[in-house]
């Protein structure tokens, strides 16, 4: 093994933002050739931290240094990280969706000869990085037809290939499937490898244990500690996180189950999903899992009234229903709260109270006027039952973390009453403290009397809390398999899900 | 600055209790206006005239109706260009209708009706032809300025009864008559905007269509709604017009797109929509108008005063991308 130098050395960093001191005191250090976790509940400072570090904010002036390779560096704009050798991969991959892979490779620098660009050499050039770093892209295939998966790997090849020494993984598999996110770490521990020191960050802590070598956990804006990951496990981080332990974060205590208020028959819709069936019972949670692309949000969305389907019945109590736009469905009672909260969920530059009642105005008017005061009730209402941290629910809702976004969505859907609620991936990029609040909502929602249909394709979040969990497959119904028939953590089980997933029989 | 503080203290107060108005941009356009104001005032004896204020207010008024109309749609994340066509257009045929004998309040109400059509042709196009709002309206702006032309055989209709040309010259309670129905409109769009369920509806698709459209609003009809209230208040603003030219002209109301467009974008409301609202639009009106005025009552070359107004626009943009 190479003897691990250190690369990157942040010293009791502070920042503040008017109002709010966001660092106090941070320590960090990686090392060449080591993949480093940062794990903390939202607003713990992570991003606030990879912000200063990468010159997007400027830490405060009685600060520690930020070292690179032992140097004293002065970190003014991302450009400048970039030239120290610092990257960084977003959350959502940020280049030219419309150009082509090599030209978003050289975008800014494209080789030419006398101001012609030189097509061949950026093809040439960008096909060498992505065959050493063994990525199966195509240069000359358009970004934005890549997959999610494929677009992010693109974004590392780029910065691999600008001599990039440390980069930075900011929650790189929140819109990635099970598989892809597997190709995604061999590509990483490659980088490792190089000798690339890693900065990882995710809300999954299976990813980091599978995928690091130590773990540093921030708290509220502290540096808490750093941990060899062979040392500890799953509970102890979450301590750490939390200030508090977690027990068992799936086991919730669910009523019997009652009568079937979905039922759906051999719903099908070419080319995306065919022959479908199952039904939802009151009082339980149904789960759905399938890889990304399998066609599980398509079944839902027809259900709910967002797609079409060519064939089959949707029954609700029993009376069918056919949901022709999304209306349809709300009106019925069933709610659906969509997989990504930002671009089909959310109106981000709306207040947290309009959100929350944007499918209630007609409730809370007359004349199709809105009572103010009704407005402001039902808002603060689900402010504290929700715990939605926000000074008040006037601020807009891109100003809220992750966890606290999703709340505002499912207030939306609460406020309608909804009894069926659909809900698609519901604690992507939500930290551990607001998912098991989240659970506990659902928990007490099946109290209530309403059902749960839950799209996961998180296995441990699937298997912990369904009833029931029907497994697709390229669209294809690969089985309902009851909760009887595997326990959760069993390794066995998981895979044998995976692969009827995948479609392996 | 006792006054100016006060005054933009109070707007503050008032703003807090409209939720979707961008607090921080309407209040910069508050305070330049305010500093503006007091600079002319001190400056030129005529600026804070009965006469000059009075003319100043008159001839904001019919644009800054449309840049009402106009800060619905540029709310939703568009853009109508053919609102001075639409001004042309009501402008031309209720004058005709008049001329030819027809009560004034039949005139008015088919004109109106004519534009509305327009801006539910718009709507409609935009919608289900998924055109982008900026060519369906090029085009409508030249189709009906075309059709005015072959109406009206490119003639100006002058000779109108006397009912008609007075009403834009009068006054009530002091204030000009076209500026309380300016007022009227801001008040009655500030409450559509702010307390219904469709002004709530303009917002959320402003912010994010598929969002809207999942949560169950249905986006052709409000589209629709959005480009037919645009051109009602065009065409409310072309009879105004008309009026106060006492007659009805091809040409009018060209280019006045582009000074409604201004005037809601200095007022603070965002070109992508979700952000902004009819009082920030309303001072913007206010602001460029008292510019133009200004510039004139100190003799200010009339080209470097429209250079001015052209940066005044964008530095505008800038200063509230900058306080957000």
């Amino acid at each position: 093994m190479v003897k691990e130098k250190e690369l990157l050395r942040v010293e009791d960093l502070h920042k503040s933002f008017p109002g709010v001191k966001a660092l106090k005191g941070i320590n960090f250090q990686v090392l060449s050739g080591e993949v480093h976790a940062l794990v903390g509940e939202n607003g713990a400072g992570k991003s606030t931290f990879i912000k200063c570090v990468m010159g997007v904010y400027k830490k405060d002036a009685r600060s520690g240094g930020i070292f690179v390779e032992n140097k004293e560096v002065d970190i003014h704009n991302p450009d400048q990280a970039m030239k120290l050798g610092l990257g960084a991969v977003y959350q959502d991959v940020m280049m030219a969706r419309h150009l082509t892979v090599a030209e978003n490779f050289f975008l800014g620098k494209l080789p030419h000869k006398a101001g012609i660009i030189d097509w061949r050499s950026a093809k040439k050039n960008t096909d060498k990085v992505l065959k050493e770093l063994e990525i199966d892209v195509d240069s000359s295939s358009i970004l934005g037809d890549l997959s999610i998966a494929k677009q992010e790997m693109v974004a590392i090849a780029k910065m691999y290939s600008n001599n990039c020494k440390v980069a930075i993984f900011d929650e790189p598999t929140a819109l990635l499937s099970t598989e892809e996110t597997d190709i995604l770490f061999s590509l990483i521990r490659r980088l490792r490898d190089k000798g690339m020191g890693i900065i990882y960050i995710s809300h999954r802590l299976e990813e980091i244990f599978e995928l690091t070598d130590r773990i540093t956990v921030f708290k509220d804006g502290t540096y808490v500690d750093t941990v060899r990951t062979e040392e500890v496990d799953e509970d102890r981080i979450i301590e750490l996180m939390v200030g508090r332990s977690v027990e068992d974060m799936y086991g919730l205590n669910k009523p019997s189950r009652g009568e079937t208020v979905l039922e759906v028959r051999n719903l099908s819709k070419k080319d995306v999903f065919e022959d479908i069936s199952f039904d939802v019972r009151k009082g339980e949670i149904f789960g759905m899992f399938g890889l990304v692309g399998s066609g599980r949000s398509d079944i839902v969305s027809s259900i709910f009234g967002a797609e079409k389907p060519d064939s089959g019945t949707v029954l609700l109590n029993g009376s069918e229903i056919n949901c022709k736009h999304p209306g349809d469905g709300i009106s019925r009672g069933i709610g659906f709260l969509t997989e990504d909260r930002k671009h089909t969920g959310l109106f981000m530059e709306l207040s947290c109270r309009d959100n929350t009642n944007a499918l209630s105005y007609r409730k809370m008017s007359r004349f199709g006027v809105i009572s103010r005061k009704k407005e402001a009730q039902n808002a603060d209402a689900f402010r504290d039952k929700l715990r939605i941290k926000t000074p008040s629910m006037g601020q807009l809702t891109k100003n809220l973390s992750g966890g606290n976004q999703q709340k505002v969505v499912l207030s939306k859907w609460l406020s309608n009453d909804s009894d069926l609620l659909i809900i698609d991936e519901p604690t992507v990029g939500v930290d551990v403290g607001a998912k098991v609040e989240i659970y506990k909502l659902l928990e007490s929602l099946l109290h209530q009397g309403k059902s749960i249909l839950m799209i996961s394709s998180y296995l441990p979040e699937v298997m912990g809390l369904a009833d029931r969990i029907l497994v697709v497959s390229e669209g294809r119904q690969m089985g309902i398999v009851e909760k009887n028939a595997y326990s959760l953590g069993n390794f066995d089980d998981e895979q044998k899900f995976i692969k009827l997933a995948s479609g392996i029989v | 600055m006792g006054i100016g503080k006060s005054i933009t203290n109070k707007i503050n107060q008032t703003l807090k209790r409209s939720r979707n108005s961008s607090r921080s941009s309407v209040i910069i356009v508050a305070v330049v206006l305010v500093v503006l104001m007091f600079y002319l005032a001190l400056s030129s004896e005529v600026f804070l005239s009965y006469g000059n204020l009075f003319n100043l207010f008159r001839s904001t008024s019919i644009y800054g109706v449309i840049a009402i109309g106009m800060t619905f749609v540029i709310l939703t994340g568009g853009i109508d260009l053919s609102v001075g066509s639409v001004v042309g257009l009501t402008s031309i045929l209720t004058t005709m209708m008049i001329k030819n004998g027809m009560p004034l309040f039949l005139s008015i109400v088919i004109a109106m009706a004519a534009a509305v059509t327009v801006g539910i042709l718009n709507g409609i196009i935009i919608h289900f032809g998924k055109v982008p709002p900026f060519i369906a309206t090029l085009g409508s702006m030249t189709v009906v300025r075309g059709m005015i032309k072959l109406i009206s055989d490119a003639k100006m209709i002058t000779g109108l009864p006397k009912e008609f040309s007075d009403f834009a010259l009068k006054a009530s309670l002091g204030l000009p008559n076209l500026f309380w129905i300016w007022l009227l409109v801001i008040l009655v769009s500030w409450f559509i905007l702010t307390r219904t369920i469709y002004g709530r509806n303009v917002y959320a698709i402003g912010s994010n269509e598929e969002s809207a459209r999942l949560s169950g609003i249905s986006i052709s009809r409000n589209i629709v709604y959005v480009y037919a209230t645009s051109a009602f208040l065009s065409g409310l603003a072309g009879i105004m017009l008309a009026s106060r030219l006492a007659s009805g002209i091809p040409t009018a109301g060209s280019g006045y797109e582009l000074d409604a467009i201004a005037a809601t974008v200095v007022g603070g409301t965002a070109l992508t929509g979700a952000k902004g609202g009819v009082l920030g639009t309303f001072l913007g009106s206010i602001l460029l108008a008292t510019i133009r005025n200004g510039g004139v009552l100190l003799g200010i070359n009339p080209f470097i005063l429209e250079v001015i107004i052209g940066l005044l626009i964008v530095v505008a943009v800038i200063a509230q991308r900058g306080s957000k």
